[in-house]
């Protein structure tokens, strides 16, 4: 070490580390920036760009299945091959249509039906006393806990032609013959609303609890009777909480795959599904990408930009 | 919302959230192959499921992946929080806040197909990943898996006091020294319960995984899904059973230490 | 000739020779295009316990950020002990700061608390946690020293963060409201407590409070605050007695304010002309000029109330008591003057008064000429 920079270190002790500590803290901040950036920017947002890319080629029997995107002709020149071929076939096609329309009514159907039972239970518990509250919650969140394919499969067992419904049923007398649920867009319902319920209750329970007591007596001492004094007030009140659940039930419902595709019959079109099955049955990636992106721009950039905007109001 | 109607909706409720499940833990007592049909009680399906090494297998496969992807992604996810919440400005910050919270909403199926795609075109382009298996599933998991523990991490980080950083670079910690002695420390039970959501939320995967893994990389929610397409099979009941009590196991052993911590706390 | 310099050395700020041991100088400090501290200038002696005093948002905290290093100017240094501060991060400051929530390591004992500071200078264990404990028994909290922060209460949680501030013996200390999450009771013994160890410690304090009785208290001198700037520097009988304007007089206790003109000089005095009172004769003072704007700033207790018209007094004026309230050690009255003027006035119960001036009495109040400062802005 040279004798200046010993002085400079001497006559001021902390400057040579502030030098070195402020040279390695910009670096050490950009570090820990860089981690989480590049690793989404890789497995994250680089996807959707060769997503994107494959949209734009044709099916082969090749590996990978797909053309090339950029083709080098005889001279030499690269010439970019991209057609929208996929995407004036889905707009054609009125499978992908019924499936992108289907999607959104049994994912909206099931989030109404997850909210009509999920509301009363809600409110139950969060007007409960404490020891009984904590057991109720917990007993909403057990289920969320074991296996999501098993709980589904559990259905499987309940709705079958010879399921525990319909043993029960015939057994009681009450019909002759099972009825048919397996394979209906109502066990479809029922798939979503039994696997979501949890994500409908505890934002309303969250929101519910906040609910201050005293005016629910308020609206009683000028007048009100019970149900006016719920629909009055204590429903408006939990608004944020119903668009909460709502959206927490409706969005991850609108993508489902292993609902439709286990309790579903052949006519129940979910758009996941189709996806699925493009991909893995009829192997044609091009179109799968086209349907991906079709589903990004359709369905999941409205949702997010509803988010943002809920996030803004709730900011000011 | 008084009298009768507001407790029978909620026996009701629960009659529904826990009529299958309970039906699935009896059946896998039946000696009867057809499930729904009562036909004595028997843990013959237990043992079945024992020696089904196809199951077996893709267990250790799965808590593999759940472990090795929780565990990067409470890295990244608190990273990822912690340049949000305690950095300030810098560039591309716009961009993080929207990649790191935009696998919440996604769909599943895009998140597995795109992933896929790009893992083909990296191996085309770069070598890399040879083929598909483990090392994908895990780097597909930690990248959704992120997103909920940098929500969980994010709101931990806000609603902790900053002037308890401020105070330890006050008395002569330095920036890095700061984040080890005392947000990590603040912030580590919020990071358990993250890592244990990412855990779970990885074991129970069965869509992202199917795009992403490769011959011999099963899952345990592959097989499962392989099985029950065809229909209801008792082993998968015998299953069901065992992923139940274990997590009732658990929640005990977390109420337990809950009630422990707060005791001590008092 | 001893009495000069022992005023000199306790009171350093009145040498035009001494030597600031921290010195601001021209500091700004924006946040986008809010202004938080504009060219503020500022020097501190050593073993000062210096107030800055304001109501919320006046910059106060901002500026002792700076001085611990958490925010960085705009524009402007520090000087600490002669050293520039700019390019100094916090750990590596003299200063310590105490946080007003505390800012307790939650996880961390009581004694490894107050030991942190010295563990990072690089201190042995055994020796910090030696020193930890002097300074707990200084603190009196010796026994409390493997409790957790929230196994204490909140003035013995309030103890630790003053412990744990001075172990490191800082050139300077920075107290963020260092009373303000205590009861009143408590927070008045506590004042004496925090003057008796700035005394015994020589450590030079700096201290932000919004409570004028507190700084009153504590400090040596006050710096009195106002949207990002400073308005008023001096010792606490200064701020009081000899405000430099309206908003001074008016943010440090309570004051009666009279609009008027200079209007002429007589030879002890000078007349003022107000519309309120009418002449209003106060001592001569340097710097007014004829026909100037200024105000007669009177505190409510320098006022006199009799029944009688008082003898020989320059200011004296007719009311009548419309509101009272009878505090104990004295008495706080509203009295509405002929022209419509309600001024406050207050008077020490020093006797036990069997006929004490009572309301819709016609009394008659006077001032002395001395007891009014005279402001021009």
């Amino acid at each position: 070490m040279s004798a200046g920079g010993n002085a400079l270190t001497r006559s001021a002790p902390w400057r040579g580390t502030a030098w070195a500590m402020g040279k390695l803290g910009i670096s050490g901040r950009m570090l820990v920036i860089a981690i989480p950036m590049l690793w989404l920017l890789v497995f994250f947002l680089a996807p959707f760009f060769v997503l994107g890319r494959i949209s734009l080629a044709e099916a082969i029997i090749a590996r990978p299945p797909y053309t090339p995107l950029f083709e080098r002709g005889p001279d030499g020149t690269l010439t970019i091959i991209a057609s929208l071929e996929n995407y004036r076939f889905l707009l054609t096609d009125a499978l992908y249509r019924n499936a992108y329309l289907s999607s959104i009514r049994i994912a909206l159907v099931s989030t109404i039906f997850a909210l009509l039972i999920g509301y009363p239970i809600a409110y139950y518990i969060a007007r409960a006393p404490e020891p009984k509250r904590s057991i109720l919650l917990l007993m909403v969140i057990l289920p969320f806990w074991t296996s999501f394919l098993l709980r589904v499969y559990a259905w499987m067992g309940f709705l079958r032609n010879n399921g525990v419904i319909n043993n029960t049923l015939i057994s009681l007398g009450i019909i002759d013959s099972p009825i048919q649920m397996m394979q209906t867009d109502f066990a479809v319902y029922i798939g979503i609303v039994y696997t979501y319920l949890p994500f409908m209750i505890l934002p309303l329970y969250a929101n519910l609890t906040k609910l201050d007591g005293a005016l629910l007596e308020a609206a009683g001492d000028l007048g009100a009777s019970p149900v006016v004094t719920f629909f009055t007030v204590t429903l408006p009140l939990s608004l944020p909480g119903i668009v909460a659940g709502c959206m927490l039930v409706f969005i991850p419902a609108i993508g489902e795959y292993v609902i439709p595709a286990l309790l579903g019959g052949p006519n129940t079109l979910m758009i996941g599904r189709v996806l699925w099955d493009e991909f893995f049955s009829s192997r044609d990636w091009p179109v799968a990408a086209a349907v991906a992106i079709v589903m990004l721009v359709l369905v999941v950039a409205p949702i997010m930009w509803l988010q943002s905007v809920q996030n803004r109001r709730g900011d000011g | 919302m008084r009298g009768w109607f507001l407790p029978m909706a909620v026996v009701l409720g629960f009659v529904f959230l826990y009529a299958p499940i309970v039906s699935l833990v009896v059946f896998s007592f039946n000696e009867s192959r057809l499930v729904t049909v009562w036909g004595g009680f028997s843990t013959r399906w237990y043992g079945e499921l024992l020696r089904d090494r196809q199951i077996l297998g893709s267990a250790w496969i799965s808590l593999q992946v759940a472990f090795a992807s929780a565990t990067i992604a409470t890295v990244i996810g608190t990273l990822g929080a912690f340049v949000l919440v305690r950095m300030g400005r810098f560039a591309g910050r716009l961009l993080l806040t929207g990649m790191i919270t935009a696998p919440l909403v996604m769909p599943e199926v895009i998140t597995g197909l795109s992933l896929l795609l790009l893992f083909i075109s990296m191996e085309l382009t770069l070598g890399w990943p040879a083929g598909r298996g483990l090392t994908t599933i895990i780097i597909a998991h930690t990248t959704f898996c992120a997103a909920f523990v940098a929500v969980i991490a994010q709101s931990r980080l806000r609603s902790m006091d900053e002037s308890l950083e401020e105070a330890a670079r006050d008395l002569g910690a330095g920036p890095v020294r700061v984040f080890f002695d005392i947000t990590l420390p603040v912030i580590t039970p919020a990071l358990v319960s993250g890592w244990l959501l990412a855990f779970t939320l990885s074991l129970d995967d069965l869509v992202i995984a199917s795009f992403v893994s490769g011959p011999g990389a099963s899952t345990l929610p592959m097989v499962i899904f392989s099985k029950v397409r065809l229909g209801v099979s008792p082993d998968v009941n015998a299953l069901a059973t065992i992923i139940i009590g274990f997590v009732l196991v658990a929640v005990a052993i977390a109420g337990w230490l809950m009630r422990k911590q707060m005791s001590k706390g008092l | 000739m001893a009495k000069a310099a022992v005023a000199a050395e306790t009171r350093p700020w009145r040498d035009p020779r001494a030597q600031p041991f921290i010195s601001v100088q021209g500091i700004t400090k924006r946040f986008g295009d809010f202004t938080a501290v504009s060219s503020v200038d500022l020097e501190i002696f050593r073993g000062e316990l210096f107030c800055l005093l304001g109501e919320s948002g006046c910059g106060k905290s901002t500026l002792l950020r700076m001085l611990a290093g958490f925010e960085q100017p705009t524009e402007g240094r520090i000087l600490i002990d002669d050293a520039d501060m700019s390019a100094v991060p916090p750990d590596r400051r003299p200063t310590n700061m105490m946080f007003q929530s505390y800012a307790l390591f939650p996880h961390m004992s009581v004694e490894k608390n107050v030991a942190y500071g010295l563990l990072r200078e690089g201190m042995k264990k055994a020796q910090a946690y030696a020193r930890a404990g002097e300074m707990l028994k200084m603190v009196k909290l010796e026994k409390l020293a493997s409790r957790k922060p929230d196994q204490l209460s909140g003035g013995q949680r309030q103890r630790v963060a003053l412990a744990r501030a001075l172990v490191k013996q800082p050139k300077l200390l920075l107290l963020d409201e260092p009373l303000g999450a205590l009861d009143k009771k408590l927070r008045e013994e506590t004042q004496f407590e925090l003057i008796r160890i700035q005394e015994s410690l020589g450590i030079t304090f700096i201290v932000v409070t919004h409570d004028q009785d507190e700084a009153m208290t504590l400090a040596t001198r006050i710096g009195v605050m106002k949207d990002g700037g400073i308005s008023q520097i001096g010792e606490p009988q200064e701020i009081y007695e000899r405000p430099n304007s309206r908003f001074v007089a008016d943010f440090i206790g309570s004051v009666n304010l009279f609009e008027g003109k200079v209007d002429a000089a007589a030879p002890d005095f000078i007349r003022i002309q107000t519309p309120e009172l009418g002449a209003v004769l106060v001592p001569v003072q340097q710097g007014l000029a004829r026909g100037q704007q200024v105000w007669a700033a009177v505190r409510p207790e320098r006022f006199a109330l009799s029944r009688q018209k008082p003898q020989g007094a320059q200011n004296a004026w007719q009311g009548v008591v419309e509101e009272m309230g009878y505090i104990g050690h004295m008495t706080q009255y509203r009295i509405r003057l002929e022209n419509g003027r309600l001024i406050r006035a207050s008077q020490s119960n020093r006797l036990r008064d069997e006929d004490p001036i009572s309301w819709d009495d016609h009394v008659w109040i006077s001032v002395s000429p001395q007891a009014i400062r005279v402001l021009d802005e």
